[in-house]
């Protein structure tokens, strides 16, 4: 069989990072052809830097050896440059000759120093810093040669610089601008910088430039002469003033060019069998010189290459670092401010510490951090996500763990940890493990970092920690999570994009969504079928079917998966409200099932933990109890205190509210677990402050607060409306969480679902639009009513065979 | 499917005694044995014990001719034992023959 053919010219990281997304979208696709002008397998370009510094050496920063172009049955030309390429015959040629057809062509010849067209720049011992064959120059160099000049003061230059200093070598910085890095640093932190590279010995001619640069008889450098006739002397000179894209191939082919191969949103050129990622192209009159904007095409050119065409790409947010060890800058977005923007400023020179925070319309537009970057990867999310400032404004300037987290996330930052420092607390993962992943397994994402590692792979309270450490470790080569993700590796849907799916087009089972949405796996995975299971039953109840082998076995059985394989079962005691007999028949049954533990939960019910799956449904028959739905995604407990009817202080009859609420919301599923609670006046001993609906009587009625959270990060609920009635407290609680219901994505408690759509929404939907109130309030009641009972269905014989092993045998 | 080299075949049960998507257990007391049946009707079976931290893999979500252990998510393809990639492991798997509707497994 012929596969169509791909052929890609560049052995770099944009064209290879194509492949492999490339690859793993559709691996049998396409007979794939490398050429690679370089004699080495695609190296990671931007750890050149580490490699001059005397850090790390070449084969540290291999990306993918020799042996994975083999195993991925990938044709590779080493060291062959293509020299033309035939649109009308659809081939390359190659420098030696070599040719070979195409029907869809990849160009990714990255991009060149920019050589000022100054006399004597052919000199020898003029060089630039570009590729490993430069960095071993340097380094040869360094090791014969006294005086470098960099020309150029940018992230190339300083870097160079600095690598070139470690190697003992006398350097000096010619920059043309009046700061270093203006780019990337606005003065004050260009300044700043500029102090702490001179301690390090580097000396700086800034509002500089060259005139010429002086040889001697043997055709080698001997100096520099600049525009005010002064001469330095220097027997290396390295060119970093800038890179321009590599163009000349695709021009000379008549595809249209302009400071960058032209590409439109899916980075295909102006043939439409011929597409261009990297520093190469011009993406909307952008060119991009970092790596991460060149793995954001890269994703998208792979979607398209494999005939699934559904990524665009539009454009990159950039964030930039320099990486010379013991020196923390950070900037992204637009930093210099401007018209119509705010700044906090944040300066401690003596300290060295700067800090700048560019505000526009209550959002954060840049940020340029120097000394101190520990939350450089948290602005940088506030600012690609474009969130609403609000509140957050008076404590963003002190950083991410200003604003009330506890917990592994809160006191531990990633630039001062110790190798030995736990970071993720519920897989035990210190920060060297994950060090040392991301550099021998190149990784870039926070995904990737998952996989290998299962840091933040659990409960994900330390996954910003994880970005910032990817941060730190790769540098600019980082890819950040991007905003809207796709449920999982099956697609590249969203949950919303499902959702919208399901309701519009009337999907009502699996397949349908799997077929529909063209779902890359026959029928999904452990992540993606529990989530569209609830989109199914959610959105189109009482039509489409709960399918059990979609759900995660607690829910699939009703009770809670231990560690050993054992369950615990917890009945329901609405409002933590319990009777004697009640009581007398748990322990009949504890002691009848030689059950090892009965506990008090947190949510005032009794636990009866270490209990055999066969023998679940005859402890829920002999308990004659509820479902306390201690396991779903779901409806958990209303949690009361005991209000009016003893309490000297209480205002209102709060466990009767509770049982109320809680009769109501009975079997209730929803994307996370739910909890509530009803205080009986604002001593607020239930602690509705920190659940998902928390009430609170005062004297004159009931104040009801949302999307509080007492787990992983401690949220404190936000109060939403204030009503007379305990009926209105019904009517606004169960509106709410229908609202949430309908609207958030599988596992988003109610706190991440306000914090996507914001609190003012809410309010707009349920507390001032009366009749929406009303019709999600009765949407709620139509999903519920006929619901029955789990364990009372499978008493009566529901799924029998579940709970029943097939008999033993020898 | 690898047979097994002598003929001793214990009949486990039918393949409609098993969930599509699902799995059924094997008692034994040399540790219980995880029957699961994948969307087209092929059966397998593997000691119901996750490399990881054991857990029970005849909980856990199937998918393709993979099952998701319950207790940490680790991916067992089901007709080798072998945890998918990035994690490493293996649990052991036992031949299985359908014949007739029926299931049978080899224990040797």
């Amino acid at each position: 069989m012929n596969k169509p053919r791909l052929v890609v010219i560049g052995n770099g990281m944009a064209g290879i990072r194509t492949i492999e997304e490339l690859l793993a979208l559709a691996p049998d696709l396409y007979d794939i052809t490398v050429f690679g002008s370089e004699p080495h397998p695609n190296y990671n370009r931007i750890l050149l830097s580490p490699v001059l510094a005397g850090e790390q050496n070449f084969t540290d920063i291999v990306l993918n050896p020799l042996s994975w172009y083999e195993e991925s049955g990938i044709h590779l030309h080493l060291g062959k440059t293509i020299e033309r390429i035939e649109r009308n015959n659809r081939m390359v040629i190659a420098s030696d000759g070599t040719q070979v057809r195409y029907d869809r062509l990849l160009i990714a010849t990255g991009s060149s120093p920019f050589i000022l067209p100054v006399p004597g720049k052919d000199l020898k011992g003029v060089i630039t810093y570009r590729d490993i064959y430069d960095t071993e120059a340097m380094i040869e160099a360094a090791k014969v040669k006294q005086h470098a000049v960099v020309i150029g003061g940018g992230l190339l230059g300083l870097e160079a610089a600095n690598g070139l200093k470690l190697r003992g070598m006398d350097v000096t910085v010619v920059h043309l601008a009046e700061t270093l890095l203006e780019r990337q640093l606005d003065s004050t932190a260009g300044t700043l910088l500029q102090k702490s590279l001179e301690e390090r010995g580097l000396k700086f001619l800034l509002s500089t430039s060259t005139s010429a640069i002086l040889g001697n008889e043997a055709g080698e450098v001997a100096g520099l002469r600049f525009n005010d006739g002064s001469e330095i002397p220097a027997d290396l000179i390295v060119m970093a003033a800038g890179i321009r894209p590599n163009t000349t191939l695709a021009e000379s082919a008549g595809l249209h060019c302009n400071r960058g191969i032209i590409v439109n949103d899916t980075l295909q050129t102006f043939d439409p069998r011929i597409y261009a990622v990297g520093e190469c192209v011009s993406h909307r009159g952008v060119a991009y010189g970092l790596v991460a904007p060149l793995f954001e095409q890269a994703k998208v050119c792979a979607n398209h290459l494999a005939l699934m065409g559904i990524g665009t790409y539009k454009g990159s947010v950039l964030s930039t670092k320099l990486k010379v060890t013991g020196i923390d800058l950070f900037s992204a977005g637009d930093f210099l401010g401007g018209e119509g923007t705010e700044e906090i400023v944040l300066s401690d020179p003596a300290g060295g510490v700067y800090k700048k925070l560019v505000i526009k319309d209550d959002q954060l537009v840049g940020a340029c951090l120097y000394g101190d970057t520990a939350d450089g990867a948290w602005y940088f999310k506030l600012l690609r996500e474009g969130r609403k400032l609000g509140d957050l404004r008076d404590h963003i300037m002190f950083g991410e763990t200003s604003v009330g987290d506890v917990g592994v996330a809160g006191h531990n930052r990633a630039a001062t940890m110790a190798d030995t420092d736990e970071v993720c607390g519920c897989n035990g993962v210190c920060k060297g493990a994950i060090v040392k992943a991301i550099t021998e397994k190149g990784l870039f994402t926070l995904d990737e970092l998952k996989k290998h590692t299962k840091a933040a792979s659990s409960c994900g309270s330390c996954a910003g920690l994880c970005e910032q450490i990817l941060m730190s470790t790769v540098g600019t080569d980082f890819q950040a999570t991007p905003k809207t993700k796709a449920v999982c590796g099956c697609t590249d849907f969203s949950h919303d994009d499902v959702r919208r799916a399901i309701r519009e087009h009337k999907l009502l089972t699996h397949n349908a969504v799997f077929d529909f949405l063209e779902w890359r796996t026959p029928n999904g995975c452990a992540t993606c079928r529990p989530a569209i299971n609830y989109y199914l039953i959610s959105t189109w109840p009482r039509e489409a079917v709960d399918d059990p082998q979609s759900r995660f076995v607690n829910e699939r059985v009703h009770a809670n998966i231990q560690k050993d394989n054992t369950f615990s079962v917890v009945p329901q005691m609405k409002g933590g409200v319990t009777t004697p007999d009640e009581l007398r028949r748990i322990a009949d049954v504890a002691d009848k099932y030689h059950i090892p533990m009965v506990k008090v939960t947190g949510g005032q019910r009794i636990d009866l933990l270490g209990v055999k799956k066969e023998d679940l449904v005859n402890v829920w028959k002999d308990l004659g109890m509820k479902s306390g739905h201690a396991y779903g995604k779901s409806i958990r407990t209303v949690k009361t205190c005991v209000g009016a009817e003893f309490c000297r202080f209480g205002t209102q009859n709060s466990t009767q509210m509770g049982i109320d609420l809680e009769t109501m919301l009975a079997n209730m599923w929803s994307p996370h677990k739910v909890k509530l609670a009803v205080s009986g006046c604002p001593r607020n001993c239930a602690e509705a402050g920190i659940k998902d609906v928390g009430v609170i009587a005062v004297d004159s009625g009931w104040e009801l607060y949302v999307g509080g959270n007492g787990g992983i990060k401690t949220e404190v609920a936000q109060f939403l409306v204030k009503v007379r009635t305990s009926e209105e407290v019904k009517e606004y609680t169960a509106a709410f969480l229908q609202l949430y219901r309908e609207e958030a994505h599988y596992l988003d408690r109610t706190v991440h679902y306000l914090e996507r759509v914001g609190m003012e929404y809410v309010k707009k939907r349920v507390v001032d639009d009366e009749a929406g109130r009303r019709a999600l309030y009765e949407r709620l009641l139509y999903s519920l009513e006929g619901l029955a009972d789990p364990w009372e269905a499978r008493i009566g014989g529901v799924q029998q065979r579940e709970y029943i092993p097939i008999k033993a045998i020898a | 499917m690898n047979m097994p080299l002598t003929g001793n075949w214990t009949r486990a049960c039918e393949v409609e005694d098993i969930p599509r998507l699902g799995s059924r257990v094997l008692e034994r007391a040399a540790g219980n044995i995880a029957i699961f049946r994948n969307a087209q009707d092929q059966v397998f079976a593997l000691l119901d014990r996750c490399p990881h931290k054991a857990g029970a893999l005849s909980q856990g979500i199937v998918h393709g001719n993979a099952v998701t252990c319950p207790l940490h998510a680790w991916n067992i393809a089901l007709d080798t034992g072998h945890a998918c990639a990035p994690d490493e492991g293996c649990t052991q798997r036992f031949p299985i023959k359908v014949e007739g509707g029926e299931v049978f497994i080899s224990l040797d």
